[in-house]
């Protein structure tokens, strides 16, 4: 579904992206972990196209994302996208946030979008908090609503740059337990992160970087049982051995 | 001196007041149309697109270049030329208090766009809005959220500017203070009453901004 | 639109004339009240961070009362009302013998106007320092004097160029206000030339050009003067 196809990208002179390959296939689960700095969460904003990139290509089913005529905004439509820092709109309310992009987006009714918005914010239980504005949730309720917007476009896969690392330990929890549910379901998804724990119970393969290369992308148990490079069981020690 | 008689304010009160309400008005509608004129040209220069960028910052930079007074006299003596006939010195100079202002508000409210986090543009365009509509829905609203108080406080420099119309002799409040302090002779009366008024009215606006910027960063 | 284009009209002799003795005067006006509004305003800018609560409300209330009366006001006060309200000997000494009473008038109005927006400048930048810094001075043992000689004052004027290149031109441009007592400045001789010849739009643009220019020189030197003060790696707080 999701084809990442030898992609370099720089910033200026600083090259942060070098011959990238990966995939992901429908259905499947991909964890991208590394050290901060390896590239992963360029990578991952490539997919959508927040981030253009100078060399190789992307396609997303058959549409080609870095190619110059793509309508990009159909095609971040259909993807779901959550942040490192949320991003909820903070000037709208719960209920608002789930029904912008369905409104203006897809041009979904009130009744339509609102009922979506409830079904999705009840499935993460947070039906109670529904009209209340983002500033007055905790970091991981806030984490679940982003989730839920970007669901609430009914995507056909889902990208996630490090949804936990801007919580606290307590929280992380709630979180990953609606990513591990959505897995369950079926759900495409690409997810850079650092939970290990989540990554064994649920990811297919382990996409591991290092300097803005794709260093290892195995089949989960492999990866875990024995990584085949030096930086890989080096970052597995450092994040593992606690 | 020591002879200060101050039942000449009371006896041209209503003169006067007429006067400040020219200046409250010609205020409010130069607010108005200087930040819709002033957004346009702050989501020009953002645009990312050249020829629409080099000319709002052209035409920023000119306006900020220059005295307001010069701008008046510029547009007293364009906008009747162009229209081909006289609109009345009110309209010409609401004209040019919005052509004026609209370069300072568009500075003000450029910041205040760049002042939203990239990731909000990001969760949007992640969601599949187009340009316009993250403008409309995510950006905007949270710029003028954070610029209310510097767009208050832009609105009381421009109540003091509006006293500049003196120069075409527009009735406003400055105008009217100064024909009453010359028609009856009472200079000092006048014009420290003219101030009392002004500081008054622009220092409870300074207080006002001053709760606004309290109540958001609380 | 019917219009005579003449833009021979501003090197007729006479109009020339006008016009450079306007810039000359624009500049005289500028550049002193820009002197008298640097004194003031950087004693009441440092007054007001001053751990002293009486010198630090004397001087909030001078940056009030001068931001909130309208520039324009606060000329006609110093020069119709001011030889009104002083003793009587020097009131008429004002009005009679004081050697060109409207420029001296504009320099003290503008200058004084002026200093209040400068004073808020060098307040912001002593405060963008921070609290650290001063600590560490007193720390030191260094007095309150010996603290803002220096470490804040030296550091925070290095922070304030750029803000301050703004109200150098912005005082440029309040100096047309002058020719609301009679001074015949650029503005003023503009207007002047646009009510003698019809040739308004030659007149203006004269005016604006010459402006613009000032604006680019006033920029240049800035830049200019950023570069020389710039202290390496030191962006101030945050």
């Amino acid at each position: 579904m999701i084809s990442i196809e030898n992609i370099s990208k720089w910033y200026g002179d600083f090259q942060v992206l070098t011959d990238c390959t990966t995939h992901v296939g429908k259905g499947e689960v991909v964890v991208v972990c590394g050290p901060s700095g390896s590239g992963k969460s360029t990578l991952i904003k490539c997919v959508n196209g927040l981030e253009p990139v100078q060399q190789g290509r992307i396609l997303v089913e058959d549409a080609d994302v870095t190619a110059k005529g793509t309508n990009l905004t159909r095609l971040r439509s259909r993807i779901g996208m959550v942040f490192q820092h949320f991003e909820l709109y903070p000037h709208m309310s719960v209920r608002e946030n789930l029904c912008l992009g369905q409104q203006k987006v897809l041009v979904r009714s009130r009744d339509e979008a609102n009922a979506k918005a409830e079904a999705l914010i009840s499935r993460v239980g947070l039906l109670p908090h529904i009209e209340k504005f983002p500033g007055q949730l905790s970091g991981g309720q806030q984490q679940r609503v982003a989730i839920s917007r970007a669901l609430a476009m009914d995507p056909i896969a889902m990208l996630f740059d490090e949804p936990t690392s801007a919580l606290d330990p307590e929280m992380i929890n709630e979180v990953l337990d609606v990513m591990v549910e959505l897995a369950q379901d079926g759900m495409t998804m690409m997810v850079v992160t650092h939970e290990m724990g989540f990554a064994r119970k649920v990811a297919d393969r382990v996409v591991f970087m290092d300097a803005g290369r794709v260093v290892e992308d195995r089949a989960t148990e492999e990866f875990f049982g024995n990584p085949e490079s030096e930086r890989a069981q080096d970052f597995l020690s450092k994040i593992l051995n606690h | 001196m020591g002879d200060f008689d101050l039942s000449v304010i009371w006896n041209n009160l209503p003169f006067l007041w007429q006067g400040l309400q020219l200046s409250l008005w010609l205020t409010l509608l130069a607010v108005i149309g200087g930040i819709i004129l002033g957004t346009g040209l702050a989501l020009m220069r953002l645009s990312g697109i050249m020829p629409l960028a080099l000319a709002a910052a052209g035409y920023v930079n000119l306006i900020r270049s220059v005295p307001l007074i010069l701008v008046i006299f510029w547009f007293y003596f364009l906008v009747p030329l162009a229209l081909g006939r006289p609109i009345g010195g009110f309209y010409s100079a609401l004209i040019a208090f919005v052509m004026f202002e609209a370069a300072y508000y568009s500075e003000i409210i450029r910041a205040g766009i760049q002042s939203v986090r990239k990731g909000q543009v990001h969760a949007g365009q992640a969601t599949g809005l187009s340009y316009w509509q993250i403008q409309r829905y995510v950006v905007l609203p949270q710029a003028f959220r954070n610029m209310i108080p510097i767009l208050v406080t832009q609105g009381i420099i421009l109540f003091q500017d509006t006293s500049l119309v003196f120069v075409v002799s527009l009735r406003d409040f400055m105008t009217a203070s100064s024909i009453v302090a010359r028609t009856e002779g009472r200079l000092a009366e006048m014009y420290i009453f003219a101030a009392l008024v002004y500081f008054t009215i622009c220092f409870a606006g300074s207080l006002f901004v001053r709760r606004l910027q309290k109540a958001k960063t609380a | 639109m019917n219009y005579n284009w003449n833009w021979g009209v501003l090197f007729e002799g006479e109009y020339l004339g006008w016009l450079i003795s306007g810039v000359g005067w624009t500049f005289a006006v500028a550049l002193a009240a820009w002197v008298l509004a640097l004194a003031v305003g950087v004693l009441v800018g440092v007054g007001r961070t001053l751990p002293s609560k009486p010198v630090a409300t004397l001087c909030t209330a001078y940056v009030e009362l001068f931001r909130n009366v309208p520039l324009l006001v606060q000329l006609f006060l110093w020069y119709f009302v001011m030889p009104e309200i002083v003793p009587d000997d020097l009131g008429r000494w004002m009005k009679r013998d004081m050697p060109n009473p409207e420029y001296v008038t504009a320099v003290i109005g503008l200058g004084l106007y002026t200093a209040s927006r400068v004073a808020e400048q060098v307040r912001a930048g002593i405060n963008a320092v921070g609290p650290g810094l001063t600590s560490a001075a007193y720390a030191n043992g260094f007095s309150t004097a010996q603290t803002y000689r220096y470490v804040l004052l030296p550091i925070s004027f290095r922070l304030i160029v750029p803000p301050m290149t703004s109200e150098f031109l912005t005082i440029f441009k309040n100096s047309s206000l002058a020719l609301t007592i009679g001074l015949l400045e650029l503005t003023a001789q503009s207007q002047q030339i646009a009510e003698y010849t019809f040739q308004g739009f030659e007149a203006f643009t004269a005016a604006t050009v010459i402006y613009v220019v000032i604006a680019l020189g006033a920029t240049v030197i800035a830049q200019t003067l950023e570069k020389y003060t710039r202290i390496p790696g030191y962006v101030g707080k945050d």
